[in-house]
């Protein structure tokens, strides 16, 4: 056991602020592509209820098509195929488009079933009494939907957070990549994957807790 | 003098049905109107047409000599006619407050981001409003702790905010449990009594006879009859008129 312990007492000072630096970027990396997500997830929702035949059948095809393809072919797609037409990212861009990209599908699939759960007096009432239909959308029926889906908004945080990885495997200096290079270092990989693992769970940990916290209570 | 509202030729069809087959009828300022009918006869069609909830397929409706809907020959868009459907308020049938926001709230946020003042006027005019109905007591609750008819009282005051030339009531009563209609058309009684302009489509008989000035009958999408409303109700001359008051009184 203290063969086990010991290496942290050793090398903790070394340890603890490559880690740290890593949990910053992951969680950079995660927020930024999440909010992306949001915003495009958003959008999808909307030009699925678009009156516009054209603009809902691509929403179709494009959440069917991201949810049928591997996260990990998406980022190496971005990250190694694209320069080969001439687009280039840095390795973070492309973490952050790549996550964005797939999770903005299923974020739009949330925004889509809480925009169903809005009755259509909501707005109606808002037109009426002068509302444009962005006040409408922004003031009235938008809040509502964000209260219905937070608890599961939250979860899809958690899982792009853990998701977020992967983007070791393009080169992002994030929390996994780190830890990799920290085990070839010191041959250790058991502490030192433990303690990757434990980084992910302070990060996921409190937001695991709020969504079900928030979440409706049955019955 | 010159009406207030005036509709002429109002069409509204969906897809091959016509629910509304040319309406015309005009109102005063100060008067009240109500619409009465059978289910399916158009008359709430007709007053959603009124602040284009519902685009009219054909005619013209004025307000206040306001073309309302259309602009230069062409159809206006939401966004445009929003401060045309201000100058309406409307009160709907489920009530349709909004449940993320407090009595207050639903009552005061148009002001502000519609008419811009400022959140204390807001605040105190919410308040002044919600005194006509008779819901101060609950200005900060939320409107899913309040009855049938308290929100609907709501919905009221959330209308008279918006300082409207014209009110629109859609059944106001007609999702309320029977012992909570009397507050509400108490409210209505005591806004007709301080001479606003108002159009009720309403089922209660009784209500439209001694509040209306005049009542509209309606059915398959026309005005069969019309007339004082004490004349109109207790003689009515058409055949359907009677056939359905008489219904309605059983």
């Amino acid at each position: 056991m203290s063969d086990f312990i010991e290496p942290y007492f050793e090398y903790g000072k070394e340890w603890l602020p490559l880690l740290v630096k890593a949990m910053g970027t992951t969680a950079l990396l995660s927020v930024s592509a999440f909010a992306l997500s949001l915003v495009f997830g958003l959008l999808l929702a909307l030009c699925r209820n678009a009156p516009s035949r054209a603009l809902s059948h691509f929403v179709t095809v494009y959440v069917s098509v991201v949810r049928g393809v591997p996260l990990l072919a998406i980022l190496f797609l971005l990250y190694f195929g694209l320069p080969g037409i001439g687009i280039t990212f840095d390795a973070f861009t492309g973490a952050v488009l790549g996550l964005a990209f797939a999770f903005a599908a299923q974020v739009a699939e949330l925004f889509r079933a809480g925009l169903m759960a809005i009755p259509k007096g909501q707005r109606e009432a808002a037109l009426a009494v002068g509302f444009t239909p962005f006040q409408s959308f922004t003031l009235i029926v938008l809040p509502q939907v964000v209260r219905i889906i937070i608890a599961p908004l939250i979860v899809t945080f958690v899982s792009l957070l853990k998701d977020s990885s992967l983007a070791s495997l393009i080169t992002v200096n994030e929390l996994v990549l780190t830890g990799r290079a920290m085990a070839t270092e010191y041959f250790l990989p058991l502490q030192i994957y433990l303690a990757v693992g434990l980084c992910y769970f302070f990060i996921a940990w409190p937001f695991s807790l709020l969504s079900r916290r928030l979440a409706p209570a049955v019955g | 003098m010159n009406p207030l509202l005036s509709v002429t030729g109002l069409r509204k069809s969906y897809g091959l049905v016509e629910v509304l087959k040319g309406i015309d009828f005009e109102v005063a300022a100060g008067e009240k109107i109500a619409l009465i009918g059978p289910s399916g006869s158009g008359k709430s069609t007709c007053l959603r047409c009124l602040n284009f909830l519902e685009k009219p397929s054909a005619g013209e409706i004025h307000l206040d000599g306001e073309r309302i809907g259309v602009s230069l020959g062409r159809q206006m868009s939401d966004r445009q006619l929003a401060p045309q459907r201000a100058e309406m308020g409307m009160v709907f049938q489920l009530f349709n407050l909004w449940p993320h926001l407090s009595v207050t709230e639903n009552v005061a946020i148009a002001a502000r981001k519609v008419r811009g003042l400022s959140a204390r006027e807001a605040q105190e005019l919410a308040l002044e409003m919600l005194a006509k109905v008779h819901m101060t007591h609950r200005a900060d609750a939320s409107p899913l702790e309040l009855s049938g008819g308290q929100q609907q009282r709501v919905a009221i005051a959330r209308a008279l905010a918006q300082k409207p030339k014209l009110m629109l009531f859609d059944e106001p009563t007609s999702a309320l449990d029977p012992e909570l209609v009397h507050e509400v058309l108490k409210v209505m009684e005591e806004l007709a009594a301080e001479g606003r302009t108002m159009l009720i489509v309403t089922h209660e008989i009784a209500f439209a006879r001694d509040i209306a000035d005049r009542v509209m009958f309606l059915d398959g999408g026309t005005i069969v009859e019309q007339g004082p409303a004490r004349d109109l109700i207790l003689s009515p001359r058409e055949a359907r008129t009677q056939a359905f008051l008489k219904q309605i009184r059983h």
